[in-house]
């Protein structure tokens, strides 16, 4: 048999969304099974896994992203009703949340503040460009809103992305370690942590190891980009005012 | 309806809610942030609300690292325009990362041992 054929059903999948789709499903499985391999050990986190894995993929067949995307799509698609579901989870710790407004309300202030001014502050020192700066600023915000932050503020929304996706991975994979050398023993405290440093895929994690941090860290990530979307604007029109 | 597609529907509906809340309002919030917050509302009105839809948000939180995968793959591609910078960029999401991680937590703790000293100590 000449390679014809099979060359020409490799174009006709891979122009399909069925390869992206497959792709993304079957990497992801492989990413997973190396994370239970490793007892779900921090630094094994799928997403890096299975997003490096693909990379590697798309790198070697030459394949575009879009061409990808056009069937990842489908999966991308289902973080909509995900985030809106994490709702179930946070009316189940209502009591507790109530009870703690007050720790929550604090926490979540002094974390996004020390989150923009050390990210921000940093990079200042070690000579990032302004328009780094910029988009650094709300890398801790879920992307969609650092990246219309970043837009504001003269940043780069494209880089503002990998900056908060960058963080997401960073805080899921080292959270163990920070908040075990700061002798955090509360659950709910760890999980609010990941989901305000580490957004979405630090939510994720949270609900890998615990209920409990799971339902805060949804808390803390939505509150946070209510927070980012409400604050940045307001301090930008105020910079300009004043 | 299986507990599955009755929840899934629940949760497309107050994603195309908090979609129309954002657009109409022009608050500059993801519409799914929004969905998920009218839907928290429903939620302590209707705590019933909740068998029908814990079926399809537990499934989808429980596979909640997946979903990021296409879009990590999407900002990876964007790496090589940090490559200038990577240095300041480095040092300044790692540390930022885990100074944020660590005031978030001490503060909550701090806080809410005052507030419940037993409960915060359960390690379940």
């Amino acid at each position: 048999m000449t390679a014809e054929p099979l060359f020409a059903l490799w174009v006709y999948l891979a122009a399909t969304p069925l390869a992206g789709l497959t792709l993304t499903l079957a990497l992801y499985a492989l990413a997973w099974w190396c994370y239970v391999r490793t007892g779900m050990h921090p630094l094994a986190n799928p997403v890096l896994l299975a997003v490096m894995l693909i990379i590697m993929v798309l790198t070697l067949t030459r394949t575009s992203y879009q061409t990808y995307f056009d069937g990842a799509q489908f999966v991308h698609f289902l973080l909509g009703p995900a985030v809106v579901g994490l709702a179930v989870p946070l009316a189940r710790e209502w009591r507790s949340v109530r009870r703690l407004a007050w720790p929550i309300a604090v926490s979540l202030l002094v974390g996004s503040m020390v989150a923009l001014v050390s990210a921000v502050g940093i990079g200042w020192l070690l000579g990032a460009t302004p328009v780094t700066l910029a988009s650094l600023a709300p890398k801790s915000v879920t992307a969609p809103i650092a990246m219309g932050i970043a837009d504001k503020l003269g940043g780069l929304p494209a880089l503002a992305a990998v900056f908060a996706v960058s963080t997401g991975i960073l805080g899921a994979a080292l959270g163990k370690y920070v908040l075990d050398a700061c002798r955090i023993s509360d659950w709910r405290a760890r999980g609010f942590a990941l989901g305000l440093a580490a957004h979405g895929i630090g939510t994720a994690r949270a609900f890998q190891v615990n209920a409990d941090a799971g339902a805060f860290a949804g808390l803390a990530f939505a509150l946070h980009a209510m927070l980012a979307a409400i604050l940045f604007p307001l301090g930008f029109w105020l910079l300009r005012a004043g | 309806m299986s507990p599955f597609l009755a929840g899934i529907t629940w949760l497309l509906l107050f994603q195309c809610a908090g979609e129309a809340l954002a657009r109409l309002t022009g608050m500059p919030v993801p519409g799914p942030v929004l969905g998920m917050i009218s839907l928290f509302f429903a939620l302590l009105v209707r705590p019933s609300f909740a068998l029908s839809l814990a079926t399809a948000a537990d499934g989808l939180a429980r596979h909640l690292s997946l979903l990021f995968v296409p879009a990590g793959v999407g900002v990876m591609l964007h790496l090589h325009r940090v490559a200038d910078e990577w240095m300041p960029i480095a040092v300044a999401l790692l540390v930022s990362t885990v100074l944020a991680l660590a005031a978030t937590a001490w503060t909550f703790q701090y806080l809410a041992r005052r507030i419940d000293p037993a409960d915060a100590e359960r390690t379940s």
